[in-house]
């Protein structure tokens, strides 16, 4: 049975709420996560102290907000241990992640005719940067398959990464099926073929550990704000051989060296990708993040929403006319679980469930060629975090049924 | 049990619609048709008009979506069929302040779409009752000369 989190929860007080007379139950936590009051705190205490720009000022509040500011790329380098901070770029997000390399690493190797991988299962922002490449540069784009049961088709992505191959780019966990994919067999397959790795990591960093060398992985991208940082702060890390190969995408402030009248250069890495004034508040509530998790152990919360997936699948398993997605087996997948019910549209369910006080998504979760090739125009979502508890799976199950009744059957 | 609100929303009139909707289907032969996404749900609806003389003498739509914009089509067809251009474009503003929560001035030619007035206390669902009211009001808007395009609902 599942470890008793319901201490945690004391430090959410936003989860200490009624919603529509009913108390919260969120279960949207592949959108974003809650914030716990030590990151908050954290945000406090940065602008009651030690509030002033970074790497440019001699005062003593500019050393400690500095100092807070590359203590937390320290900190995200040693939770996915990265081998150094160069290596750990501050973003706006997975997002803006994604975007630099397909735009820096995308202008700086690919050429007309090249080939470019990614998958059925990709999330928009790994697939539009990518088409945007393809189509800058006259490369092709290739989708490796899904299996029935929502898996990478390892088969079809041997045949779909060739010598041609330039970049691959994969989810490592699907913010709709919940499938952890083989990574590290990916990456060894692709650097065989010649090709750079580039992996979407926002549903995996937050939910297990992650080991960015392990994974031997190019580049990997991940976002504060679906692992109880603040919005606006991400991370991308990428190995030192490519960028510093790879040009900066913006200009400014910060990422100089020196400035003359008709070219400048620019700062050694990570810096040289940070023009202007970063996100100093949102990187340091990152690193207390980091701290928050790390007290309690990834690989405790990794077990923890596995655990809760094991108690759910059998009792959701049960419920006639409910559609599944992704791979059965909790081992093989993380919290995040999509489904519908035959005959009530996932829109008609979520407000349903809203109405007792369960958040859930619905839509097509900015994966609409994956909704295409599962052939559903949307999905209802409900993904777990450290935070949720049997008590709430259970509630979850309840008014499950109870929408499934209201829409088939209407009220007693 | 918290669903009894969800009776605020989907009253009985509104599941009839949605389960056995009202002229939907295709037309023979349609002076106007559009077909409209809403990008955030994936909802899609195709809307066929007759106009003749200024006049609407048939309509048909098509589509998939929740409860709600299926309702809200078929409510719609209902509504408009057999009105004036410019009568079914000022049913389409009267029926944008209902799910609003506004009173509208000519609440009888609304018919049953004045059921989805519970809407308005659901703001994230308002767009799924207006999106076939939308793309008749689009269909209008070509003079009946005929369009067939996808536009993007906003």
């Amino acid at each position: 049975m599942t470890v008793p989190y319901e201490h945690l929860r004391e430090d959410f007080k936003i989860l200490q709420q009624h919603v529509n007379d009913e108390p919260l139950v969120y279960l949207d936590n592949a959108a974003t996560t809650q914030k716990p009051e030590a990151v908050l705190k954290a945000l406090e205490t940065y602008y009651h102290t030690s509030n002033a720009n970074v790497h440019r000022g001699v005062h003593t509040l500019a050393e400690r907000a500095t100092t807070q500011y590359e203590g937390a790329r320290e900190k995200v380098r040693r939770f996915i241990n990265a081998p150094s901070t160069a290596e750990v770029l501050f973003t706006r997000g997975t997002t803006t992640s994604l975007n630099w390399v397909a735009r820096s690493l995308g202008d700086l190797i690919i050429e007309e005719g090249d080939e470019i991988v990614i998958s059925f299962m990709e999330h928009h922002s790994n697939i539009i940067p990518w088409q945007q490449l393809a189509k800058r540069k006259g490369a092709k784009l290739k989708y490796i398959e899904l299996t029935d049961d929502g898996k990478l088709d390892m088969d079809d992505a041997r045949e779909k990464i060739t010598e041609q191959t330039k970049i691959v780019s994969l989810v490592h966990v699907s913010n709709v099926l919940g499938v952890v994919n083989p990574i590290r067999e990916l990456t060894d397959y692709v650097h065989d073929k010649g090709g750079v790795m580039v992996v979407d990591g926002a549903q995996a960093v937050p939910h297990m550990p992650v080991d960015v060398q392990a994974l031997d992985a190019d580049f990997y991208a991940f976002s504060g704000h679906k692992m109880m940082a603040p919005t606006g702060i991400g991370v991308l890390y990428g190995k030192r051989k490519w960028l510093e190969k790879m040009e900066p995408l913006e200009f400014g402030g910060e990422m100089i060296d020196f400035v003359e009248l008709q070219d400048s250069t620019w700062k050694e890495l990570p810096w040289k990708f940070e023009a202007g004034t970063p996100n100093i508040a949102g990187a340091i509530g990152l690193g207390a993040a980091i701290d928050y998790l790390e007290n309690i152990g990834m690989r405790e919360i990794m077990n923890h929403e596995q655990n809760l997936v094991a108690y759910l699948m059998p009792k959701l398993e049960e419920i006639e006319g409910l559609t599944l997605f992704g791979p059965k087996k909790a081992s093989d997948r993380t919290g995040v679980i999509s489904f519908n019910i035959d005959g009530v549209h996932p829109h008609d369910v979520a407000t349903a469930m809203d109405m007792e006080g369960v958040a859930v998504r619905a839509g097509h979760h900015c994966a609409q060629p994956l909704m295409n090739y599962l052939n559903q125009p949307a999905t209802a979502r409900a993904s777990f975090y450290l935070y949720n508890t049997v008590a709430e799976a259970d509630k979850f199950v309840d008014a499950l049924k109870a929408t499934k009744e209201f829409f088939l059957h209407g009220l007693d | 049990m918290a669903l009894t609100k969800l009776d605020q929303l989907y009253r009985a009139v509104i599941l009839d619609h949605s389960q056995h909707p009202r002229r939907r289907g295709v037309l023979d032969k349609a002076t106007t048709q559009i077909e409209l996404k809403n990008p955030t749900c994936g909802d899609v609806i195709q809307v066929q008009l007759t106009v003749e003389d200024d006049k609407i003498t048939d309509v048909r739509f098509d589509g998939s979506g929740c409860t709600i914009s299926m309702a809200s089509a078929s409510m719609m067809t209902d509504t408009i069929l057999n009105k004036s251009v410019d009568e079914a474009l000022m049913l389409v503003n009267e029926f944008s302040e209902v799910v609003q929560g506004n009173k509208p001035e000519h609440e009888q030619a609304l018919g049953d779409a004045m059921m989805l007035a519970g809407v308005s206390k659901f703001p994230a669902r308002i767009k799924c009752a207006t999106l076939s009211w939308k793309a008749l009001e689009k269909a209008l808007g070509s003079d009946g000369t005929g369009v067939d395009g996808q536009l993007t609902h906003d």
